[in-house]
């Protein structure tokens, strides 16, 4: 062929626009570096991120703490800790990070699945209502007692469903909408759906409604229990489950839903799969910390331009860089600007405009 | 390599009909192709072919099985098809495009095998296009995009293969190269073409639609005619032989003025 791309210590530059891609074996074998790396990362940051806070307690005493607490009290370097310290750590610190981990997980898995069903690079569940939609459908459970006596995480799973439906619907359903498109509907039912709960939260008019207004429509973890943790986490990590056995249908639907037919996929049954599944672990994630955006948008670009788009790999690499990330950025919300503390949906959200505008900018090269 | 028989195949949008009663059958290792104007149902019936449609009447059979007892993956196992401008909504690169052929052999969590990789390692030569298989599909001309999809395409290890105006953004060059890899291969090919002198050059079989209909098929030299082209295409040709190769050519001279005022010409989107 005419142009030989350049190729400079194991890195092709693109002769036309400059881009810059990774060779594939190379790919291949930095993504199982990446993943072990990140897994890696993951545990230390679990541990570390418990150190922060308030009261000083030192490094070794929290890793007894934890060690101790899951069963494993004969490896711990140090004695036990006083019991208000104790509980400090092990009902407080620690749970929030575990929930930060699982929400980060779950945000950032979500966020590719929409990419891929909806064939829009600027989906997130945040930016497309759906997150938006479980918090109105937990709010009103909440406030309301809609649905009559059914639990928080399925009025937001309801919700999430019903803000995806009328986002498809608005859509046209099958028909593949250009990402503007996608992403002005996204704009509208998130706007509707939180005016909704805005609505639901200003007549309700509790002493807790101030607290819970932000709470809700910022998204924050200080609601961080051991019983939201370990439901949350449970519904994450089947649902994570289940959407990896749909990976293949997602790398099918790259050039869309005939050509991921002819390669043998059945399309409608993953696509309905898939929208149910991301409702469910949206309505999780939301139903434990209210809405936290762009998470969805960050980590899978960021997974796709370190490694590969392709989502054997880019789905479990996203869950364990997105939960890793949600815990730092948890960790600065709650110990940065002490005594206050900044819901940390609202950090997301600093750091996701940005890489909104980068996204955009590179879809349109 | 395996043939394929569509029988009293009809489609229809909203009322209107785009195929009526196609009968057309694609011997084992033919190249057949598909002629007509724009409209004429040409990609509709590849996509009844593909079974990514179900007709309203008729059937669709590959060798002696209907595509109704056929699983999607085991119909991709042996069917290829090569779609008109598709866009990708990521950046993949050209081998991962590539790598998308072997969807239908891969199970859930497989890696690729080393079988998968020298099969997508050959697509790629087969191509001409391995030195760009780490280039972004975003970055690529309109040719080599339609070569990569080729690849993929050969990539699923196919008997039959359909292709949708594949020659459309290539240069002469590598229409001629992709038609003549297309013939060496001993895969059953239906392609909807526009050009008829590639059509004469390069099918075995031709199937002239017009209106949803088949008004004429056959050997290209018997079907393509002065009187069948002005009547399909509204178009006066000259259909003579060139002198040197002695293959038949046909020389257009002029549009014809439009003689069939009553019947409009349906341009659904048949999707």
């Amino acid at each position: 062929m005419s142009m030989n791309p350049k190729r400079t210590a194991g890195r092709v530059e693109d002769p036309i626009n400059g881009v810059e891609t990774v060779p594939a074996r190379l790919r291949y074998a930095s993504t199982a570096a990446l993943f072990a790396v990140a897994a890696a990362g993951l545990l230390v940051s679990v541990v570390v991120a418990s150190l922060f806070g308030s009261a000083n307690i030192g490094p070794l005493d929290v890793l007894s703490t934890i060690l101790r607490h899951v069963g494993l009290g004969g490896i711990a370097p140090t004695p036990p800790l006083p019991k208000l310290l104790d509980a400090l750590v092990w009902e407080s610190r620690f749970p929030r990070v575990l929930l930060a981990a699982t929400v980060g997980a779950a945000l950032a898995v979500c966020g590719a699945v929409l990419q891929a069903v909806t064939r829009n690079p600027l989906a997130d569940p945040y930016l497309l209502g759906v997150s938006s939609g479980a918090s109105t459908g937990a709010v009103a459970v909440l406030l309301l007692g809609v649905g009559g006596g059914i639990s928080l995480s399925t009025g937001a799973f309801a919700g999430g469903l019903v803000s995806f439906a009328v986002l498809l619907a608005l859509l046209g359903g099958g028909r593949v909408a250009s990402p503007s498109r996608v992403v002005l509907t996204g704009v509208l039912v998130s706007q509707f759906f939180a005016a909704l709960t805005s609505v639901i939260l200003m007549i309700s008019g509790t002493a807790n409604s101030t607290r819970g207004f932000t709470y809700w429509l910022l998204g924050a973890l200080s609601g961080a229990r051991w019983e939201v943790v370990t439901v949350t986490a449970a519904i994450v990590l089947i649902g994570v489950l289940a959407i990896q056995f749909l990976a293949p249908a997602l790398d099918a639907f790259t050039f869309g839903w005939d050509s991921a037919t002819a390669l043998g996929i059945n399309v409608t049954a993953a696509r309905i799969w898939l929208i149910v599944l991301t409702s469910i672990i949206t309505a999780a994630a939301v139903a434990s910390s209210g809405a936290i955006g762009f998470i969805g948008l960050l980590v899978p670009h960021a997974v796709r331009i370190l490694t590969s788009p392709m989502h054997r790999s880019l789905l479990p690499l996203s869950a364990v860089i997105g939960a890793v990330f949600l815990i730092w950025v948890d960790t600065f919300a709650r110990v940065a600007f002490t005594p206050h503390e900044i819901p940390a949906g609202v950090i997301t959200a600093l750091l996701g405009a940005p890489a909104f505008a980068l996204v955009l900018k590179r879809l349109e090269s | 390599m395996g043939h394929i028989i569509a029988g009293g195949v009809s489609w229809s949008v909203k009322g209107h009909r785009l195929l009526d009663s196609i009968d057309m059958v694609a011997q084992a290792g033919k190249t057949v192709g598909l002629l007509g104007p724009n409209g004429s149902g040409k990609s509709t019936l590849l996509r009844l072919l593909a079974g990514l449609r179900r007709p309203d009447a008729g059937t669709v059979r590959y060798d002696d099985t209907s595509l109704r007892d056929l699983s999607r993956r085991m119909l991709a196992r042996r069917l290829a098809v090569v779609e008109q401008d598709v866009s990708a909504h990521n950046h993949v690169n050209v081998r991962q495009v590539v790598e998308l052929g072997r969807t239908p052999f891969r199970g859930r969590f497989d890696a690729l095998t080393g079988h998968d990789r020298r099969v997508v390692d050959a697509a790629l030569e087969r191509v001409d296009i391995a030195d760009k298989q780490d280039q972004s599909w975003n970055t690529l001309s309109g040719g080599e995009k339609q070569r990569a999809q080729l690849a993929r395409a050969l990539a699923q290890e196919p008997r039959e293969i359909l292709l949708d105006e594949p020659t459309n953004h290539l240069d002469i060059r590598h229409q001629l190269e992709l038609l003549d890899l297309l013939r060496s291969l001993d895969i059953t090919c239906v392609i909807a073409l526009h050009d008829l002198n590639l059509a004469v050059r390069y099918c075995d079989h031709v199937v002239i639609l017009d209106h949803g209909m088949v008004v004429a098929a056959g050997i290209p030299e018997a079907v393509l005619t002065p009187d069948l082209i002005e009547s399909v295409y509204g178009v006066n040709v000259l259909v003579d032989r060139e002198p040197t190769t002695d293959i038949l050519r046909v020389t257009y001279l002029a549009a014809t003025p439009p003689r069939r005022p009553s019947r409009k010409a349906i341009h659904l989107d048949p999707r």
